[in-house]
């Protein structure tokens, strides 16, 4: 299993800088700076309250940042709403399912396709059609139900679905999107190792084509998916490296991952 | 607290059936009923629409605005403004020109209100319809709370308006025209779009939606609609005034969204027709012991509310396409 | 416009702007606590009024009135809390204003039944019926200034109940965190019920003191609601502190506006609205 897969171009598709962001008096992301490069996985780990997922809404645009910049695919995306980062080709999934429950499972994956085929709700044509039968549509949705493994699933009610298909179904969404950069928040939460096991190998499918950030908290996954790592404690990161390197790193080691090291094999 | 979840895109098929059959007795309504009712339910069918643009706010977006009745009033007014002392306005200008107006306003207070969520959302849009209905209500040059006058129903050349029957059958093309409207925006890009906004707007933000353009132009497109109710209104009754575009007005048009199932727009007409029905019953009410209780209509009316509420949230059509359902139907 | 008259447009601004806070701080409460939106607010304040009208002139003293209107209509919020509202925490809003909508119309109604449909005043008591002059011709009449005193004492008290005793505490704990307020012990639903009746009271009291100036009449409450929302929204759900500044300037602005603007000054309190909306969607005061 090769952890060090070399980048598959000059410059980062994402790349973040002294990314801040204050509550209060409190700094619950301090000068955080991460880079993703297309054909890598970089993992961000850390305890409980280290930021993870804060720096992960930075990122997608869910929070505005205090300070710092990013910049996605060549540009300044500081700032930028939601739907506009995510227009530019970035997705990425929740760690708590966030999908559209009363819908079918193939509905949430066709409006998640949809929205590279927007043009502006005011646009008479887009109220008359039938969502349906767009060819386009239908294709990309399909696409991203085959990755995520969910095809024969999809006349079921979302919500109603097992938990390890509601996360697939998390994925398919994002993946519905076509981005090429993914943010993952822990999108192996509450798998069983079956389960883990599809996850870990879609993940690797993905890698060849997008620029990953993955926060996770399994450290089996983590040493078998991730090309970097950065390790992040109160808001701030400690670490970051070749994942051999930042295991091997006494301070590390202290601060975090003693136990979890020597349970992973 | 999540957007309201008792909407109902699908019926059975026998539903459609019934649902068919009642429109069928729309149409044949005028040849067995006397002016008196064929104007009634006339009304009953111009409220229908304002409730139907209500749904298209509140049953597919998920957005509860308690200030719709502005853009009601405001076309009413427009064709009140636009139709001369002396003789009828082309109903060909007058038309376009007044579901303009209400589209217009609705895209202006839009543009401010549907920045907001939740209960600002539904605050802010009363807010500012009581800013349109005072601006009608404080000004003479406006009508002032007097109202204004239409003396004569629009001319629409080919055919007389002034005629109570080709009124109605007027009245009931553009019912069925804003319902196949609406019914095929439901399942459009559009449609879709609009539903997943009221599931889970923060998703549709994160998947590259401009939920803010999509609530937008769901809000202009709602006020024109009631603009059409408006103008309707206003050329049959000949009579227009601020209180059709104040509050009690709006909270009308929510309960008979509520009354007969929202997000399907047969609902909402449903839930019109039966809201009058009920307002007419308690207001008939005969006195009984010394005690009027028609008089008192308005606690009946406040009670039926509340039950409403507590008892039976998915409305007429829901209970209706539960009973359907049960009886075998593939939904 | 002379120092004079800019004085007593000051004060008049204060004094409904104070009024206008005793209502939204209820309102603002209840929204941000049990996430509550009550249409139905405006008819406590309406209660209030007809309250002091009947209850002054069953016993002839207005004080009593107050006194014993307060306790009435303290344990009548408590009531409705208990009946009805603290099952509609968890619904919807649509379901919330559906709701309030309708205990709108049964408390138009019940008022209709039980004390008429036409307009009262209520007389000011002697000990507050003068008037400070100001000017040879000029005088501001001191139960104005009455009424500010009490809202203004009244708003301190709140302030002091809700930052420095353990109650206010907890209720700031419940509006930040219900479950664990919860799990720590703290009693949840009584909380609840103390907040509702805080809310409830501040408007009735609103309603009973402002009773001699505005008069009793039918549909005063829907008048009250659609300002005191305005300023919860340009305030900031949740906010007191909201509340109280855009109470003060919805005051300064309607009660300038009508002198200075008479033929705009309705729609100047929307403008402000709107401009604030459109710099912060959420108010001043964001909770």
């Amino acid at each position: 299993m090769s952890n060090t897969a070399s980048p598959r171009s000059e410059i980062p598709l994402l790349s973040a800088r002294d990314l801040t962001k204050r509550f209060g008096g409190l700094a619950a992301v301090n000068q955080v700076s991460v880079d993703l490069w297309l054909g890598q996985i970089h993992a961000v780990i850390g305890p409980n309250g280290a930021g993870k997922s804060t720096l992960t809404n930075l990122l997608s645009g869910d929070l505005p940042a205090t300070s710092g910049t990013v910049v996605l695919r060549g540009q300044d995306i500081s700032g930028w709403s939601p739907e506009k980062i995510s227009s530019h080709g970035l997705g990425r999934s929740y760690q708590k399912t966030n999908i559209f429950r009363s819908f079918s499972v193939w509905e949430n994956v066709r409006l998640a396709a949809q929205s590279r085929s927007q043009p502006s709700a005011f646009n008479p044509l887009q109220w008359w059609r039938s969502a349906f039968n767009m060819h386009e549509v239908n294709e990309r949705a399909e696409r991203a139900m085959e990755l995520a493994g969910l095809h024969k699933r999809r006349h079921h009610v979302a919500g109603e679905a097992s938990h390890g298909e509601q996360r697939q179904l998390e994925i398919a969404m994002t993946l519905a999107t076509e981005p090429s950069v993914l943010l993952l928040d822990e999108p192996l939460a509450g798998m069983g190792s079956a389960e883990a096991e599809s996850m870990v190998q879609l993940l690797l499918r993905l890698k060849k084509d997008h620029a990953i950030m993955l926060v996770e908290h399994d450290m089996d996954a983590i040493f078998t998916l991730s090309d970097r790592l950065t390790v992040m404690v109160n808001g701030q990161v400690i670490a970051s490296g070749w994942p051999a390197e930042v295991r091997a790193d006494k301070g590390v080691q202290a601060a975090y991952l003693g136990d979890e090291l020597s349970e992973a094999h | 607290m999540s957007a309201p979840q008792s909407h109902l895109e699908t019926l059975p098929r026998s539903l459609n059936v019934l649902l068919a059959l009642c429109f069928l007795a729309l149409l044949l309504f005028p040849f067995v009923g006397t002016d008196f009712y064929v104007q009634m339910v006339s009304r009953m069918m111009i409220l229908a629409i304002f409730a139907m643009s209500l749904d298209l706010l509140q049953g597919v977006t998920g957005l509860v605005s308690l200030g719709h009745a502005a853009y009601f009033g405001v076309a009413g007014y427009a064709l009140a403004f636009l139709t001369p002392a002396g003789e009828p306005i082309s109903l060909y200008t007058s038309l376009p020109l007044a579901v303009a107006a209400s589209a217009l306003l609705a895209l202006m207070i839009g543009f401010l209100v549907v920045r907001t969520h939740g209960i600002y959302f539904i605050m802010v849009t009363m807010a500012f319809a009581q800013m349109v209905f005072y601006l009608f209500f404080d000004n003479k040059a406006l009508g002032g709370s007097d109202g204004i006058y239409i003396n004569f129903k629009p001319d629409a050349k080919l055919f007389n308006l002034e005629n109570k029957h080709v009124f109605y059958y007027f009245t009931i093309a553009c019912l069925l025209a804003v319902y196949i409207f609406l019914r095929r925006l439901l399942w459009s890009p559009f449609g879709r779009a609009l539903a997943g906004i009221r599931v889970n707007e923060h998703r549709m933000r994160a998947l590259g939606f401009d939920t803010f353009a999509h609530k937008l132009c769901a809000f202009t497109l709602a006020g024109a609609l009631a603009g059409l109710a408006g103008y309707l209104w206003g050329a049959q009754t000949g009579y227009i005034n601020p209180e059709l575009m104040g509050f009690h007005m709006s909270a009308h048009a929510i309960m008979m969204v509520i009354l007969g199932g929202m997000g399907h727009f047969a609902g909402a007409i449903i839930g019109a027709f039966s809201f009058e029905y009920v307002l007419h019953v308690f207001k008939d009410l005969p006195e009984v012991a010394g005690f009027n209780l028609g008089k008192h209509w308005q606690l009946w009316m406040g009670l039926f509310i509340v039950a409403l509420v507590v008892f039976a949230p998915r409305g007429i059509l829901g209970l209706l396409a539960k009973i359907f359902k049960s009886n075998g139907d593939a939904p | 416009m002379d120092i004079v008259n800019f004085l007593i447009q000051l004060l008049n601004s204060m004094q409904y702007g104070l009024l206008l806070f005793m209502l939204a701080a209820g309102l603002t409460l209840i929204f941000g606590i049990m996430g509550v939106v009550n249409l139905a607010h405006g008819s406590f304040y309406m209660l209030g009024a007809y309250l002091a009208w009947s209850l002054a002139s069953l016993t002839g003293s207005f004080a009593l009135a107050i006194l014993v209107g307060t306790i009435l209509s303290v344990l009548f919020g408590l009531l409705l809390e208990w009946l009805l509202f603290r099952h509609f925490y968890q619904r919807d809003h649509l379901d919330q204003v559906l709701l309030t909508f309708g205990l709108i119309y049964v408390f138009e109604e019940m008022r209709s039944i039980l004390w008429g449909d036409d307009v009262h005043g209520v007389a000011i008591p002697d000990l507050l019926s003068a008037s400070i002059p100001l000017t040879d011709t000029l005088s501001y009449p001191v139960y104005r200034l009455f009424m500010s005193a009490v809202c203004l004492v009244l708003a301190l008290g709140l302030y002091l109940l809700i930052s420095k005793t353990k109650l206010g505490m907890k209720i700031r704990a419940g509006a930040f965190n219900h479950e664990m307020t919860q799990a720590l012990g703290v009693n949840i639903k009584l909380i609840h019920a103390v907040v509702f009746a805080l809310g409830v009271g501040l408007a009735t009291v609103a309603g009973m003191v402002a009773a001699p100036v505005s008069s009793v009449y039918p549909n005063m409450g829907s008048q009250v609601l659609i300002m005191c929302f305005v300023v919860v929204v340009i305030g900031g759900i949740g906010s007191v502190k909201g509340a109280l500044v855009a109470a003060l300037l919805v005051g300064l602005v309607d009660t300038f506006g009508k002198v200075l603007l008479p033929q705009v000054a309705g729609m100047l309190v929307y403008v402000l609205m709107a401009a604030v909306l459109l710099f912060k969607p959420e108010g001043l005061f964001k909770h």
